[in-house]
């Protein structure tokens, strides 16, 4: 009984933690006016709100090119993602422990230690500055998330169904639409979502290659951050966070479900 | 012979898009740190840049302030996460909506997670609000400084908001591989519950936490908008010491920002190799 009551309150001090940064984003969003020392604003206005979501701000500008980029991005990481996965994920060979490390380091090391030198070499390709030059710098992070979920999700795929499509005289295409397809489309969808998400966080890699020509959400929360207005920050902040709430009730099945998708994918949940 | 063609193929597109943006963006830090730049009229390699950033003193106290805003972030989350994973690995009334709560927050930009932390405990923050409403300080001036403060107490609760659901997330996934059977069997063995988690569980999940500490290490080590929107003025955070110098007018600190992205680059190499070690061993144990 004593451990039971316990294991609640841990249970509720977790969950209040996990929300309590959210909170004052919530309340400067929509205060009008919230001094020092006074608990809670004098009074309450969607002025921060409808700014943000107005032409004059500029945030949905950002938004839509975020969006845009995150979702190039997404495509061009499963292009070359999905391959390098099944390869990972259903054959062994010489050297793979090697290529999955170099596969994954990317991901690991400080996007600050390799963006200065990639500035350099993205000056010199007429990158730096551009679209273009962002979306190639974020598959730095994402391309590793992409590779190694889907080596998870093709190490638990069977290709003798393959060989079968292909012996019944299913070309190459057939065999890929119609076989493959379907068996990693669950996978597929979770890693997009993941590798998503991923490239809508990035913050110092759009920095340092757009050299802030390219104005993504994160640049554009903290100029407002920078010039001290609060519940615009906070309007933007809960804006910034809408995708990552959508990716989660769309991959909840696969997150709390049980099963094999749980182990497989978590481990590379986007950082 | 043909599989490994096809192998090579699969693999290919990945390995040189790769190869070609890290390895690049990699090495051209690396040679810029030697201070070649042909464009400035520096064409012979030396080590100076890397003998500047050592013997300056605020290199060093962004270095030592770097690894203890790493290292504490780590110990604490790790340890907070061990015990939430226990906890959420059991049922109780409310817990869907806990563990809801942990992997929403695991989507939540690190920048959007700063500000909110900043507006929480700043000196003018919602804290320090309920303090003075509680009659414990007279002024903001008062209450402590737990952001934008020497010791990166802002930054340090951050990364354990942030990363504690994080690692309870991999752990947790690790408990339900294993299931019960071993502690079931220690019990009926007659070790207690303690001896049981000390003995039986923490030891099977030690591979799976000490990767997630050392990935979690290496983000709170290299990251650079946290410490920009927590930390202090000085000493600064060892990638905003960096970003400074990378982005400051004159161009003669250049070489200088490259050798600091070295070291950051170096310390992350150290821990993907601790990591993959790791995996390795708990691999070679799970077979």
């Amino acid at each position: 009984m004593h451990a039971d009551r316990l294991r609640l309150l841990a249970a509720f001090a977790l969950a209040l933690w996990m929300i309590l940064p959210t909170i004052p984003l919530v309340v400067w969003s929509v205060a009008r006016g919230w001094r020092y020392p006074d608990l809670l604003p004098q009074g309450w206005s969607l002025k921060a709100w409808s700014f943000a979501l107005s032409g004059k701000s500029g945030v949905l500008e950002s938004l839509a090119l975020t969006t845009g980029i995150a979702s190039a991005v997404t495509v061009l990481a499963a292009l070359i993602g999905v391959p390098a996965g099944r390869a990972l994920g259903l054959y062994r060979f010489r050297g793979k422990g090697l290529v999955t490390l170099f596969l994954l380091a990317p991901a690991v090391l400080p996007g600050i230690a390799i963006a200065f030198g990639l500035h350099g070499v993205f000056l010199r390709l007429g990158l730096a500055g551009t679209v273009t030059g962002v979306m190639l710098a974020h598959l730095i992070p994402v391309l590793p998330y992409m590779t190694l979920v889907m080596a998870a999700v093709f190490s638990r795929f069977d290709p003798d169904i393959e060989a079968q499509a292909r012996l019944l005289g299913a070309t190459p295409w057939q065999t890929f639409r119609c076989v493959t397809l379907p068996a990693i489309l669950p996978g597929l969808m979770t890693a997009a979502l993941f590798a998503f998400l991923v490239s809508w966080s990035q913050y110092v890699l759009t920095l340092a290659i757009g050299g802030g020509r390219v104005q993504t959400l994160p640049l554009v929360l903290f100029s407002f951050a920078g010039a001290g207005r609060n519940d615009i920050t906070a309007a933007i902040a809960l804006l910034y966070i809408l995708p990552g709430l959508a990716v989660l009730i769309l991959t909840a099945r696969q997150v709390t479900g049980r099963g094999a998708a749980l182990s497989g994918g978590l481990r590379q949940w986007p950082r | 012979m043909t599989d490994r063609r096809h192998i090579l193929l699969l693999l290919a597109p990945a390995l040189i898009v790769l190869g070609g943006l890290f390895l690049t963006g990699l090495g051209l830090t690396l040679l810029r740190s030697f201070r070649y730049f042909p464009a400035l009229g520096l064409t012979q390699p030396d080590l100076a840049a890397y003998a500047a950033i050592l013997t300056t003193p605020g290199f060093l106290k962004s270095l030592a302030l770097s690894l203890w805003i790493a290292a504490t972030s780590t110990l604490i989350a790790a340890a907070l996460a061990l015990g939430a994973a226990l906890v959420l690995r059991q049922t109780f009334p409310g817990r869907a909506f806990v563990s809801f709560l942990v992997q929403l927050n695991l989507t939540i930009p690190h920048i959007v997670g700063a500000i909110g932390i900043l507006y929480l405990f700043s000196q003018s923050g919602s804290f320090a609000r309920l303090a003075y409403a509680a009659g414990l300080i007279s002024g903001p001036q008062d209450f402590p400084a737990l952001t934008q403060d020497p010791f990166a107490i802002g930054i340090i609760l951050l990364y354990v908001w942030k990363e504690l659901p994080f690692i309870t997330l991999i752990l947790l996934a690790n408990l339900q591989t294993l299931g019960e059977d071993h502690e079931a069997v220690a019990r009926s063995l007659g070790a207690s519950r303690w001896q049981t988690f000390r003995h039986v569980l923490l030891p099977m999940l030690m591979p799976g936490l000490a990767s997630a500490s050392g990935l979690v290490f290496a983000f709170a080590f290299g990251a650079y908008e946290v410490p920009l929107v927590l930390g202090a003025y000085s000493p600064k955070a060892l990638p905003v010491l960096a970003w400074q110098a990378w982005t400051d007018t004159d161009l003669a600190t250049r070489p200088e920002a490259m050798a600091m992205a070295v070291v950051i680059a170096l310390i992350g190499l150290l821990l993907l190799a601790l990591v993959a070690r790791t995996l390795n061993r708990g691999e070679r144990d799970a077979r």
